[in-house]
């Protein structure tokens, strides 16, 4: 496949990787506030913890989106650089804050900020490398 | 102490486990075609590698020493330590993978190193 072509495929699943991430992450997290807190680690408490977690539909949905996300990073792997895919991954540290203070309404800190900035500038420059250079496999 | 030796376990046992993963990965080869029955197939053959298995492994490692760390540590100082798995990352893909990293890559993973800790604690 040509450069350009091998770019915007692994553009592509780098962004859903990071939807499927980010959206999983946030429904287990949601699911898991519905489930008590975990303070008596007995078997039978622990077991009865893992019963409710497994009736909640939220979870079941987060675990999917997961499982979706560990798929697109394996193909992602199959010809892209390791060195390539886990900074440009880290797209999803940036896009969280952007989402929750532009839909959210949240207040982002200079410091958080300046946190997305950098991140963006170095996803843009890992970005503008080669995807493969690998000589392995 | 025990916290160092736990994070070091994490981002170890972690990246470990990525660079396994991407090994077998690449011995399966380029997954070109997207139907789910070609996926399967390319996912079922990467089982038939040591280095997936292994990879599954350390990842299973690196998660329960997260939740260990996480039973005593504040997760507002694990999760921006543990971005130090950028920069192991990107050492071990050189030496394991022999990738080539160029000044920009390495640039770049230190931007978002720090970005991460940034936005982390910030």
């Amino acid at each position: 496949m040509s450069q350009p072509g091998l770019r915007t495929r692994t553009a592509v699943l780098i962004v859903l990787t990071v939807i499927f991430n980010s959206s999983g992450n946030l429904c287990l997290s949601i699911g898991m506030k519905h489930v008590s807190r975990v303070q008596d680690w007995s078997l039978a408490r622990l077991a009865m913890l893992g019963r409710i977690t497994a009736a909640s539909g939220i979870v079941w949905v987060g675990v999917g989106l997961l499982a979706l996300f560990f798929i697109s990073y394996l193909l992602l792997l199959s010809w892209a650089d390791y060195s390539y895919v886990l900074p440009a991954s880290a797209a999803g540290y940036a896009i969280v804050p952007l989402l929750g203070y532009t839909f959210g309404g949240e207040r982002v800190s200079p410091l958080r900020w300046s946190g997305v900035l950098l991140i963006s500038a170095g996803v843009m420059m890992v970005g503008r490398t080669p995807v493969r250079t690998s000589t392995v496999g | 102490m025990r916290t160092t030796s736990f994070l070091l376990l994490l981002v170890l046992s972690g990246t470990a486990g990525d660079l396994s993963i991407t090994r077998a990965m690449k011995q399966v080869g380029a997954v070109e075609d997207f139907r789910p029955s070609t996926i399967l197939r390319s996912l079922l053959r990467a089982l038939q590698y040591a280095s997936m298995w292994i990879g599954v492994g350390l990842h299973a490692l690196a998660f329960g020493s997260f939740l260990a760390l996480l039973s005593w540590a504040d997760v507002s100082f694990v999760v921006p330590a543990s971005a130090l798995s950028y920069a192991v990352g990107v050492v071990g893909a050189k030496l394991f993978l022999r990738e080539t990293i160029t000044f920009s890559r390495w640039a770049g993973v230190l931007f978002i190193s720090f970005g991460v800790v940034f936005v982390v604690i910030g």
